[in-house]
């Protein structure tokens, strides 16, 4: 890439371009829709927010990944005792325990989101791989910590993104295909357990309603089956811009958040969904272009986990709201109105983008 | 090899490993976007029909607009029921920001009680804020000019017309249009719930009862676009209603109030026809009630007042009344006589004052003590003379009596197109038989010869078996309904016209003979033929036969009746009172008859006429 051979040394200011450029395609596109979802208001305030995420990706883009690795387990030290806090100090909202209040509202479960992947590749930076049953236990532990606590908040989306985080660190490193399958078989095993004593009731209706959501369709299925006519309703070429009845009659709940891709798919039709699904792929594909040529371990693996989070992020919304997984509260990444998750993900991308910046180089 | 790897880092070897797991998940990552690919095309375009009709079907209410109920007019178009818009006063409680203040504070302008200000405002807990609420219905016409003397200091209320039912005549009338009343919830189930949405009234009894589907109409529609919370955005498409159709009575109201009138205090039922035609030309049961109070509603008090006095209002004494015909029977008897060659033109018998059967001890009295001496067939219709009918029915049997009074439509009921007419009681030895198995007494035939005993009739049914009589044989159906012309049938009897002659001329007889009972009604001008009867009140003792009713408590005695028709030689009327313990027919009924029958002759046809 010539325009950055040189100036690694000189220039400070380093962008992925690429991936900047389809960044904010998602961005423009997401604000678009959001304009029909909550109008102009809400979309000044997303802006702001887009911007404010912008800002943070090119900052944390010209941070060397060493210095990152070198502050690492300070921040997982630092997730960990904020999740703690919430735990004893945070504040209920919705049912549940997820909020800081240090001047502003703050969420340390979105921070882990982060500083999981992280702590996991520097975990690994330096270990022979792939992992053997000793690392991978110990990396178990490191992981289950913030997962159970986030778990207890309960915020059951973000914990299994941060899960997933760390899974796919370690599958990035190598883990034995063994190990992979026996887990799967381990988690089919134990999901009855799972259901008795560990789901709260909300989460144990959602995944009900998920199995059967005609049974009730005014009671908490009421979401997933608007959701559903929203989404067929468009058909291939969508009901067109602000048109979209069952956004505009409130038939659809929270459409500017967890549901604004049902409102794309009402109003922009398939042709609409598959463009945002394009600019996704563009999206993932750059990144994992990015970390096939990352320079160390602690760099492939954080940057291949964020990726892969990211993905999950858009499988998650895309797969509950029409659907095809119970609903688990997970926005759509960099579209869905609101929330710290912006932040997150435009630092995920920063973080990325200095991976590219500080990647090796293998020829001049 | 693996004993080595544990120990040392092999650079190439993890980015090998790196590389493969990056590939993999690349083509997970194509597979899944697949999947929810696959997803979306199947909502979007598999289920794509399905979905859409029900996001319609989420958008989209359709109200029903009620339609306006027909009128009903009197055969000279002259308007006897129709709708009236009131106002109704509303409220939207999301309007309004201190409601138990506001109805308090309208509390004096427009009466509501204490306890409904309590209901409603439990009412608007239990509503959505948008869902108006009604205040008071049927506004007086104060309250409505307090009220919109003061609507700009209530936004959230509004005085709502909407359209009642209105009778402008009440007790005349009541019996033949019935009412509507509110739907109850046996109706709600057998009436057709797509052509009532939005309607609070049916027609409950009479006319209003009858020619429900004519008068009701067919509602319009309202497709308006909802919001998840059924609040109205904007109206999409409007079908008006299509109104019920009028009806146009066969009654003149003019004649129907004369009727009404001429019973005065009594109890009973009068009925005028046109025996040229069937149409019923008046026809009034007494006492009547106002059909409005149905309407409007009426306190439970009222209703008990209604439905338990002794006078019965709520009766129709027209179609469900059954009296024996007594005397009026008569012509019909001595119809059957001459028509079986019983009797012949010339015949005559000598009343004695009484008649007995053979070997019989029982003796079946004259009214007249000592008899009315010689009588021949037109004297013994004019004097009303028993034991010639006493004798005839003998000689007749009650099986031919019975054969012939068949076709005049007696034990039978007429169609008179209203909801509940009753049959009335033709005996027969079969009949006998079925019901208290026994065989049957030729006393009861002497007595059936007077119109006794068994045979009981309606007014109705007299009217239309008179209207045959005044016809001489030929039949229209009495009806209603103006546009339900009738043709003419006739009795499967060949009665010659000089036996007609007779039977009329000794029905004249009874009103412009000097011995006639009913000369009272004699009128200048034209010729009325009549029969007066008595048909027996139970209770009284045997030797009260001869006291003068008026001196019996008024609840036993006879009902009185009377049959007519003018003029005699070419009928344009024919009328039948029914009054009730008015114990002489010629005395008490006769004259209702009388002005009845002088009215439309003298003013209603002749104004037809011109």
């Amino acid at each position: 890439m010539p325009y950055n051979i040189n100036s690694h040394h000189n220039k400070r200011h380093y962008v992925d371009w690429w991936l900047l450029l389809f960044i904010v395609l998602l961005m423009g596109y997401g604000l678009v829709v959001l304009y029909s979802a909550g109008g102009w208001i809400l979309v000044k305030k997303q802006i702001i927010r887009l911007a404010l995420g912008m800002l943070v990706a090119l900052i944390l883009a010209q941070v060397k990944p060493e210095k990152l690795a070198g502050i690492t387990p300070w921040l997982y030290l630092i997730t960990v005792l904020l999740l703690l806090a919430v735990m004893f100090f945070g504040y209920e909202s919705k049912g549940a325990q997820r909020w800081l209040k240090i001047g502003i509202r703050f969420q340390p479960s979105e921070l882990a989101k982060l500083t999981i992947p992280l702590m996991l590749a520097w975990f690994y930076r330096y270990r022979i791989l792939p992992p053997n049953f000793k690392s991978i236990m110990m990396s178990i532990i490191i992981l289950a910590i913030p997962v159970i606590l986030i778990f207890n908040q309960p915020d059951f989306g973000t914990s299994i993104l941060v899960a997933a985080s760390g899974c796919f660190v370690l599958f990035l490193a190598g883990i034995s295909w063994k190990y992979i399958v026996g887990a799967f078989a381990s988690i089919v095993a134990i999901a009855p357990i799972l259901w008795g004593f560990l789901l709260k009731d909300y989460q144990k209706n959602r995944i009900l309603t998920f199995l059967n959501p005609e049974q009730d369709s005014l009671g908490t299925s009421w979401n997933i089956i608007q959701s559903k006519i929203a989404i067929g309703s468009g058909g291939v070429f969508g009901k067109g811009w602000q048109s979209g009845s069952q956004t505009h009659l409130d038939f659809l709940p929270e459409h500017s958040t967890d549901f604004i891709l049902s409102v794309l798919a009402e109003e922009f039709g398939l042709i609409g969904v598959s463009i945002l699904l394009l600019i996704y792929l563009l999206i993932i594909f750059r990144c994992l272009y990015i970390t096939a040529r990352a320079k160390d371990t602690f760099n492939r693996l954080f940057a291949g986990a964020l990726t892969l989070t990211f993905f999950i992020y858009l499988v998650i919304n895309a797969g509950m709201i029409s659907g095809l997984f119970p609903i688990v509260g997970v926005p759509l990444p960099l579209v869905s109105y609101g929330g710290t998750s912006i932040i997150t993900l435009m630092a995920a991308f920063g973080m990325i983008m200095s991976v590219y910046n500080h990647r090796k180089l293998l020829k001049s | 090899m693996s004993q080595l790897n544990k120990q040392i880092k092999n650079p190439q070897h993890e980015a090998r490993i790196f590389s493969s797991r990056i590939a993999f998940s690349a083509l997970l990552i194509v597979l899944v976007i697949t999947i929810i690919f696959s997803r979306y095309f199947y909502l979007q375009v598999v289920k794509h029909k399905e979905l859409l009709i029900n996001s319609e079907k989420n958008r989209i209410t359709t109200t029903s607009i009620p339609p306006a109920r027909g009128f009903i007019y009197d055969r000279n178009h002259k308007l006897l029921v129709d709708n009236v818009p009131t106002y109704r006063l509303q409220m939207i409680p999301e309007k309004v920001d201190n409601i138990k203040q506001s109805l308090d504070e309208l509390q004096p302008f427009i009466h509501i009680s204490h306890d409904r200000i309590l209901e409603i405002i439990q009412q608007v807990k239990n509503n959505r804020v948008f869902t108006p609420i009604v205040i008071k219905d049927k506004l007086n016409e104060k309250e409505l000019a307090n009220f919109i003397a003061r609507k700009h200091n209530y936004l959230g209320f509004k005085a709502i017309p909407y359209l009642i039912r209105r009778y402008k005549y009440t007790d005349i009338l009541a019996h033949v249009v019935g009412y509507v009343g509110r739907i109850n919830n046996k109706e709600m189930q057998e009436l057709d719930k797509s052509r009532y949405l939005g309607t609070e009234y049916t027609g409950k009894l009479g006319l209003e009862k009858f020619h429900e589907d004519t008068l009701h109409g067919f509602p319009g529609s309202l497709v308006v676009e909802t919001n998840a919370k059924g609040r109205i955005l904007k109206t999409l498409k409007q079908n008006q209603p299509l109104s019920g159709k009028d009806i146009v009575l066969t009654i003149d109201i003019e004649l129907q109030k004369i009727a009404y009138n001429a019973l005065g205090e009594l109890t009973g039922s009068a009925i005028a026809i046109n025996p040229n035609n069937g149409e019923i030309l008046a026809m009034v049961s007494k006492p009547g009630f106002n059909p409005n109070d149905f309407v409007n509603g009426m306190s439970h008090a009222q209703y008990e007042t209604l439905t338990k006095s002794e006078t019965k209002p709520l009766f129709n004494r027209s179609i469900r009344g059954r009296y024996e015909p007594g005397s009026t029977i008569k012509p019909y008897i001595a119809l059957a006589g001459l028509y079986y060659k019983t009797i012949n033109l010339n015949y005559s018998m000598f009343s004695q004052g009484y008649f007995q059967l053979p070997n019989q001890d029982r003796k079946y009295h004259d009214w007249k003590r000592g008899g009315h001496g010689d009588v021949d067939i037109e004297q013994s219709l004019t004097q009303s003379v028993n034991t010639f009918y006493y004798a005839l029915a003998v000689k007749l049997g009650i099986d031919r009596i019975h054969k012939f009074l068949l076709p005049f439509n007696f034990g039978e009921t007429i169609g008179v197109g209203l909801i509940g007419e009753k049959k009335g009681l033709l005996p027969s030895r079969v009949w006998k038989e079925k019901t208290k198995g026994t065989i049957w007494f030729p006393g009861e035939t002497v007595i059936t010869g007077i119109g006794q005993g068994f045979l009981v009739s309606t007014p109705i049914q007299l009217a239309a078996s008179l209207s045959m009589l005044a016809n001489k044989g030929k039949y229209f159906q009495p009806h209603l309904i103006k546009s339900e012309t009738q043709s003419a049938t006739s009795i499967p009897f060949d009665i010659p016209e000089k036996y007609w002659q007779t039977i009329h001329k000794g029905m004249i007889g009874v009103i412009h003979d000097i011995k006639g009972t009913a000369q009272v009604i004699k009128k200048e001008g034209y010729l009325t033929a009549g029969k007066s009867g008595t048909s027996q009140v139970y209770g009284k003792k045997e030797e009260d036969i001869y006291t003068k009713n008026l001196e019996i408590p008024l609840h036993l005695r006879n009902h009185a009746l009377f049959i007519a028709f003018a003029p005699a030689d070419d009928p344009q009327i024919a009328v039948v009172v029914v009054a009730e313990h008015g114990a002489s027919g010629s005395k008490t009924a006769a004259p209702i008859a009388g002005k009845i029958i002088e009215k439309y002759l003298t003013e209603v046809h002749q104004k037809a006429k011109l």
